[in-house]
């Protein structure tokens, strides 16, 4: 190592003519010296830091997976219904309020046109998609239309049997 | 083909030989293309198109990651996004890092969520209308190493993990190779191609909300692949490893997987595959 170093030195020196000052070595960048052992280490520092990259806000909205999401809410807010009504009942009657299903559709009948409009049609269009989208997710459970033409097709498919279907609940 | 290097043969063998009698016919160097008189070399008006491009950096990993814009001319850049990218870091931003090698999209290394789905960028053409801005990020929810750069360290240790090799209990019958029907071989084919980019694995929402462990669409098709493999003689420990409801059943057949594979093919129908063999096998 000795040598070389004497050797470039000399090299260097004679590259650089008629230098004025004292020859100094200089370095423009620094550098410094880190034992193997704390490789790990500071990977592992710097990886607590690093971020994740967007995901949900950026990515295409998309039939696929939109599509899922829905009969995920759709199924959350029909079985939300379903748990609140059950839970309701057991919570009420010991006050006294009534809320077995004859009395409830009987005070439902009272209600006007307009109000039980606005109540059935999110609920039927809930329960049209979710199980539509339920039939679809049977037939990919075969391994049928399990292609992207298959996906899109069945996919409008459900919307359409949904607006029909909630069209079909509304009227009874 | 060697002697076609001198030049008298090549013009033998080229079919120019018909247009002998012209006393140019030993000329066989080539000049460059010059214009003819009159007419001139038009440039195009420029077509100048914004990126705005994910930039974080772990020298200051506390400063908050942030979309970065730059303004690009479209006739002076080639086609694809890749090589607006290269463009970008040549000549206007040494900084900006991003994997690439290829720039055929045989590699994967250039697999990035460009315009909102992940494609690689060497295959993905820009859009030419200069009024939308491309926006351009890493791989939806992975760990960043540096822009465009994710952290795949996981996605491959879970490929290791399928054993993505073939496996017999005995040796090859004939004692030097095993041998496979034209038939079995072709249940291969829409398998073998995957090049592990990442892209599927990374479009897929139960992978971001369960990537420690659920496997992701790219390592189940691999893993439906070396099941589908007539010559492997360990399919039922491969669907031993499987068996459980984290590594393959977090699959909800969203899809995004094959809607968004650079090399078309269908992560979603061979999870699908593998989801029958585990009934049958029961």
């Amino acid at each position: 190592m000795l040598s070389t170093r004497v050797l470039s030195r000399g090299l260097l020196r004679s590259a650089r003519p008629r230098s004025t000052a004292f020859f100094t070595p200089r370095r423009m960048i620094t550098t410094e010296s880190i034992p193997a052992s704390d490789a790990s280490s500071i990977l592992a520092a710097q990886r607590l830091l690093r971020p994740v990259s967007p995901h949900l806000s950026i990515y295409q909205a998309q039939l696929t997976w939109y599509m899922s999401m829905t009969t995920r809410i759709t199924g959350v807010a029909l079985s939300g219904v379903f748990y609140l009504y059950a839970i309701g009942y057991v919570l009420a009657s010991p006050f006294g309020v009534d809320m077995s299903v004859a009395n409830v559709s009987k005070k439902w009948g009272e209600l006007n046109g307009a109000i039980k409009t606005a109540v059935k049609a999110p609920l039927a269009a809930c329960f049209g998609y979710h199980f539509w989208n339920g039939v679809r997710h049977l037939v990919w459970d075969t391994g049928r239309e399990l292609t992207v033409r298959g996906v899109y097709r069945t996919g409008y498919g459900v919307l359409g049997l949904t607006a029909l279907s909630t069209l079909g609940l509304l009227v009874i | 083909m060697a002697s076609l290097r001198q030049p008298t043969l090549r013009l033998l063998a080229s079919s120019n030989i018909r247009r002998v009698a012209s006393p140019t016919i030993f000329n066989t160097t080539r000049s460059l293309a010059t214009l003819a008189e009159g007419e001139v070399a038009q440039k195009k008006q420029p077509l100048i198109k914004k990126f705005s491009i994910y930039r974080w950096s772990p020298d200051e990993p506390t400063k908050k990651p942030q979309m970065q814009e730059y303004s690009l001319d479209l006739n002076e850049c080639g086609p694809m996004v890749l090589d607006a990218l290269i463009k970008i870091k040549n000549e206007m931003d040494p900084t900006l890092t991003f994997r690439r090698s290829c720039r055929e999209g045989i590699c994967g290394s250039c697999a990035m969520n460009i315009e909102g789905t992940n494609t690689l960028a060497c295959l993905s053409r820009i859009n030419r209308d200069a009024s939308s801005t491309s926006r351009i990020y890493p791989l939806p929810h992975m760990y960043v190493v540096k822009d465009l750069v994710p952290d795949l360290t996981n996605f491959y240790k879970q490929y290791k993990s399928i054993q993505p090799y073939l496996q017999s209990k005995e040796p090859a019958p004939n004692g030097k190779e095993f041998l496979q029907s034209k038939e079995d071989r072709k249940k291969l084919d829409g398998l073998y191609e995957c090049i592990l980019c990442a892209c599927c694995s990374t479009s897929c929402p139960s992978y971001w909300w369960n990537q420690e462990e659920y496997l992701g669409p790219a390592v189940l098709m691999q893993a439906y692949r070396w099941l589908a493999d007539s010559r492997d003689g360990k399919s039922g420990q491969r669907k031993d490893m499987l068996d459980n409801s984290m590594s393959l059943y977090r699959c909800h057949t969203i899809m995004n997987c094959a809607r968004t594979c650079p090399k078309g093919l269908n992560p979603g129908l061979a999870i699908a595959k593998i989801k029958m063999m585990m009934v049958q096998s029961a």
